[in-house]
């Protein structure tokens, strides 16, 4: 068994922490919690007095709430989370009064608030359960589904809806609303990737919040009053920013729908399994929703380390690539013309065990300095930690292919491979990334490179020419897509998208986060990690872990800025490390 | 003999009262405002001095005077919230929306006496040392806003407003602002979103409570037209002399707007709690009494969102408990002396001073109907249990009078109306769209339950169908 220790190098967010918060003691239907005084506002990061609703959810107990959203300004409209509560009862010596028991007289107040709002005061007590407060979320319930249009069977939502899940806690099984509903309407295409339905809207304005306060785009509103009040962007503006999709995830109901998604699964068919959006260096940790080895979305995962519970419609419509038809799928061997004894032939299904052998025959045989490699930024730490020894070992020169493109102020970063920091910290890019292409290309040109590997990349959109790959003897491209390279490489080695496989990423800022397998890779494609580690062992006859555990632990050994993490202690939301 | 005391209406309705600046000078306008401008510190018993704006301020607390918008609360108190710490500037605004049904008294004073309601203004502006206010007035009132543009102007002209105001070094500038015909603009924290340009949805409060987190969020005061003027009194008479006037916590006087079946409907300025609703109802001077041949049935004390009142009804009122002991009295409906706290006792309000007077010939359902769908109408849509209640009570009226009944309906609409007052709403308005339900169904009850019987009777006998 592995036993590590935590070394300095890597701890969970080492910012210098504010002291220690002023604590209040409330009781949460009877039982008591400590709670800071003030909890830093979602948006500025003011400090804010502490609300009931987290208190109550420091203590466990959930209340329910429909407009209220931890990462958004509070609106306190729904009603939804009303309590009751009590204060400490003050004498006429403005002391609080003392039972005969020894406990604090409590004074119940007349009236319920919303926990959502209410700031906890010491000694409160938040009753979050009793038969009035039930009587009113009964009410409220009632209230949102009198005009709800109640076309759960064919709503993307049901099985993820609030309405729906409340309405099984609090809901009668009749209706008494006897009279006409109220029509809005539906199917209003309010940008290019987002469809509202207004009768299904509760009008919490969530998606308002989100759109005004976070994503920075006033675009979203409310126009006509009371029950016709319905939700809108602003006249002749399409709701069209880099952020619109994740208000269909904070959309209690189904009101808002994403383009994409609509009508294509039912959401409890789908698998969920955590992973990382590969689409830029922010690294934002996603949900992968799958069926049967077929992605059908992602959806952010709450890490406020990283992306808090956002990211961007870039990132999230970025998948489709994986599910398609023109993927790698087999290993494939094409023998240089008039240099082998085949030429020009396919030799006939070579397997993966065969043409590693050969790879690593002919690696060994070649002369040190007569090898480059050309790695991506996509690909994880441990795929570039086995590249770089693999380098080492064999005395190349190394570079990976920097992406650059416009960033913007709230997460998507113009770096946007997911790896960067990865490939810098392992060792295989050169400073700055991409500086060691030109000699690369150079190399060949002048015959003193001979062989060259490229993982992920098309060579020749990075200086490295069809007509120098043409001049190699040997050239090994490993890929997931077809390009101009792989149609060259005399041993084409299928890899695996992410979610296909295990693996980490190193994110901008540092942070180590890894992703989960969701699908089975297809045909013959495997992971990199696991043929690079076969690859290495075969190069250098030592014998290795084959496991992304182990191979995780022991790049954690090799690489500095890695040290003391392991694979088991970066949980689900990653680990800073110093960069 | 029940009599008007004519204060704020003193001179308003005379012949020649004209509402240009002139014609307030002539008589003695703006003379409580050079009072109050050049009030010098004064040392207190205890050794302290406090400046001539504390003292107004003190004068409005001794006086007693409460709201006249609606909620009646204590003005001197409202105005000791004010966080005067916060180093931001402190807002007033004048609240001229008037809006709820059955009002029509700041109306009198906007368009007739403009200069007696800015009077009251820059004293209550020098009082709590703001130099900016707003008058907030409904989008219906053209002309009103009109005449106060011309008011601004005119007492600008003369310096009452505007830079180092009579040379006292105290400035001051206010802005109009019409509505666009939302009841909700009434309410002061819409009324304070719809000032800063947005829909006017109520603050949730906490934390936005005016005094502290008002318009763009500094310290404000929002006061009545009506309030605003008494402050002027105030500051002219002194605020012991004020409190003489009207009843103990219901001091001063107050403007009743009386509409419905009465001879005489209109405006009526009283001392507070000195005549009896059935004085207002029957007394020449005042309602002039019910149309010939005609029985009280019911009335509204306070506007449209007050509990309705029963004819005949009797309540239990704690009399002044002077000798310490509490003396209950019995008082029957047309002996409820017009006052805060009376009307407050026999589960009602005064609120915005309106009382509509119903007499045999109304069916309540049909008024309650009518008024239910002003409150669906004027819903603005924020939160949920105002929202929806509001339209499906509406809807099930516009059903109870359009022969679609059902006996159960009275107990229906109580359901829902319970389910919105009470806390449940961000702001009033809950209480204003529930407690005409709660009241009328409650106090009316055989009158829904017959209705509804009616039309479902109707609906059991077979039509005459042509296969018989
Ligand atoms: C729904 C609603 C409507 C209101 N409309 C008015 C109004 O039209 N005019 C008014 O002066 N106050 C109105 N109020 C009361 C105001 O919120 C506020 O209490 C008042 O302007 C304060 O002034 P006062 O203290 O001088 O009475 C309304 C309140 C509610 C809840
Ligand atoms: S669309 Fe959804 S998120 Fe937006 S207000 Fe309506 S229910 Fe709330
Ligand atoms: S910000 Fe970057 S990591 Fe986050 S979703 Fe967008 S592309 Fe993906
Ligand atoms: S109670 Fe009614 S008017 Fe007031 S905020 Fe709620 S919905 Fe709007
Ligand atoms: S969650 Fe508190 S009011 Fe909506």
């Amino acid at each position: 068994m592995l036993t590590e220790t935590m070394s300095t190098a890597a701890t969970i967010e080492t910012k210098p922490q504010p002291p220690p918060a002023e604590k209040i003691k409330v009781k949460v239907d009877g039982k008591e919690v400590a709670v800071p005084k003030t909890t830093p506002d979602p948006v500025t990061g003011k400090p804010l007095p502490t609300s009931m609703i987290q208190a109550c959810a420091a203590a466990n107990v959930i209340v329910p709430h429909y407009c209220y959203h931890p990462k958004l300004p509070v609106a306190g409209s729904c009603r939804m989370c009303l309590v009751e509560f009590g204060t400490p009862a003050i004498g006429p010596d403005r002391k609080p009064i003392v039972n005969p028991d020894g406990t604090t007289k409590i004074s119940r107040a007349l009236r319920p608030v919303i926990a959502c709002a209410t700031p906890v005061s010491p000694g409160m007590e938040i009753y979050t359960n009793t038969p009035a407060v039930r009587l009113m979320r009964e009410g409220v319930l009632e209230f949102l589904l009198i005009n709800h249009p109640l076309d759960c069977p064919i709503c993307d939502q049901a099985g993820e809806c609030k309405l729906q899940e409340y309405s099984v806690d609090y809901g009668n099984s009749e209706s008494r609303f006897v009279e006409a509903k109220v029509h809005k309407p539906k199917r209003v295409e309010l940008g290019p990737r987002i469809v509202l339905d207004d009768e299904r809207c509760i009008l919490c304005s969530r998606c308002i919040r989100f759109t005004r306060d976070v994503a920075g785009d006033d675009a979203l509103g409310f126009v006509n009053r009371g029950s016709h009040s319905t939700l809108t962007a602003y006249p002749g503006r399409a709701f069209d920013n880099n952020y619109t999709l994740n208000t269909v995830d904070i959309c209690p109901v189904g009101a808002l729908t994403s383009k994409d998604f609509r009508f294509r699964m039912r959401v409890w068919f789908l698998k969920e399994t955590r992973s990382l959006c590969t689409s830029c260096a922010t690294g934002c940790n996603i949900v992968i929703g799958s069926r049967e080895d077929a992605i059908y979305r992602y959806e952010p995962r709450e890490n406020d380390a990283v992306n808090s519970c956002w990211m961007c419609d870039h990132g999230r419509l970025n998948y489709k690539w994986i599910g398609r038809e023109d993927r790698l799928v087999e290993v494939r061997k094409r023998e240089a013309e008039g240099r082998g004894q085949a030429s020009g032939s396919r030799s006939a299904a070579p397997t993966w065990s065969a043409v590693l052998g050969e790879i690593s025959q002919k690696l060994k045989a070649a002369e040190p300095g007569s090898i480059a490699i050309v790695a991506s930024a996509r690909q994880t730490n441990e795929e570039l930690h086995l590249l770089a020894k693999l380098a080492k070992r064999l005395g190349a020169l190394t570079d990976s292919v920097p992406r650059i493109a416009a960033g913007d102020k709230l997460l998507l970063n113009a770096d946007r491979n997911p790896n960067s920091t990865g490939a810098r910290l392992t060792g295989i890019a050169a400073d700055p990334m991409g500086s060691n292409l030109p000699a690369i290309a150079g190399g060949i040109r002048s015959g003193r490179i001979k062989t060259l590997i490229v993982f992920g990349e098309d060579a020749t959109k990075c200086g490295i020419d069809a007509d120098l790959l043409d001049k190699l003897e040997l050239l090994i491209a490993s890929d997931i897509l077809p390009n101009a390279t792989t149609r060259r490489a005399h041993y084409l080695l299928p890899g695996c998208a992410h979610a296909e496989k295990r693996g980490t990423f190193t994110n901008t800022k540092g942070r180590v986060q890894k992703f989960l397998k969701a699908v089975e890779p297809r045909g013959d494609a495997r992971p990199e990690w696991e043929y690079l580690h076969e690859l290495l062992v075969n190069v250098t006859s030592r014998d290795g872990i084959a496991s992304i555990e182990g191979v995780f632990n022991e790049m954690a050994k090799e690489v500095p800025a890695f040290s003391g993490l392991t694979w088991a202690t970066l949980g689900d939301t990653g680990i800073s490390a110093k960069i | 003999m029940p009599q008007e005391h004519r204060q704020i209406l003193k001179y308003v309705d005379q012949p020649g009262y004209t509402p240009d600046i002139e014609c307030y000078l002539r008589h003695s306008g703006y003379e409580a405002l050079k009072k109050a401008i050049t009030l010098p510190p004064k040392t207190q018993a205890d050794g302290k001095t406090t400046t001539g704006p504390e003292q107004i301020r003190q004068e409005v607390m001794i006086s007693g005077l409460r709201g006249r918008g609606g909620a009646g609360f204590p003005c001197g108190l409202k105005w000791s919230f004010v966080d005067r710490k916060s180093g931001k500037p402190i807002h007033l605004i004048c609240n001229a929306d008037e809006s709820e049904p059955g009002t029509f008294k700041d109306k009198q004073i906007i368009y007739k006496d403009p200069h007696q309601m800015l009077e009251g203004m820059i004293i209550a502006c020098y009082a709590n040392d703001a130099h900016l206010a707003y008058i907030y007035i409904r989008g219906e009132f053209v002309e009103g806003a009109k005449i106060l543009a011309r008011a601004l102007r005119e007492a600008r002209a003369k310096n009452f407003l505007g830079r180092n105001i009579l040379g006292s070094g105290y400035d001051l500038e206010i802005h109009i602002h019409r509505g666009a015909g939302a009841y909700i603009c009434g309410e002061e924290t819409g009324l304070i979103e719809s000032l800063e340009g947005r829909r006017a949805y109520p603050r949730i409060k906490p934390p936005y409570f005016p005094a502290v987190l008002g318009l763009y969020l500094c310290p404000t005061i929002v006061n009545n037209v009506e309030t605003l003027c008494a402050v002027k009194h105030i500051t002219a008479m002194g605020g012991a002399e004020y409190a003489k006037l009207g009843t103990p916590n219901n001091t001063g006087t107050r403007i009743v707007s009386i509409s419905g079946h009465v001879k005489r409907p209109g405006y009526y300025e009283i001392e507070v709690g000195k005549v009896t609703i059935g004085e207002l109802i029957h007394d020449p001077c005042f309602g002039g009494g019910l149309r010939d041949g005609r029985k009280l049935k019911a009335i509204i004390p306070g506007g449209s969102s007050a509990k309705i009142f029963k004819a005949g009804e009797k309540f239990k009122l704690k009399g002044n408990s002077l000798l310490g002991r509490e003396a209950e009295k019995e008082v029957e409906l047309l002996d409820l002396p017009y006052d805060f706290d009376s009307i407050i006792e026999a589960g009602s309000m005064s609120g915005s001073g309106a009382l509509i007077v119903m007499d045999d010939s109304t069916d309540m359902v049909e008024a309650l109907s009518n008024i239910a769908e002003f409150y669906a109408h004027e819903s603005c849509g924020q939160c949920t249990p105002c929202r929806e209640g509001s339209l499906w009570m509406a809807k099930a009226l516009h059903r109870l009078t359009h022969g679609g009944g059902r006996s159960t309906d009275a107990d229906y609409l109580l359901r829902i109306a319970d389910n919105i007052p009470g806390g449940r709403t961000i702001c009033a308005f809950g209480e204003a769209c529930a407690w005409p339900v709660q009241s009328f169904v409650g106090k009316f009850k055989d009158e829904f339950i017959a209705k509804g019987a009616a039309d479902e009777e109707r609906r059991m006998k077979p039509a005459a169908s042509p296969q018989c």
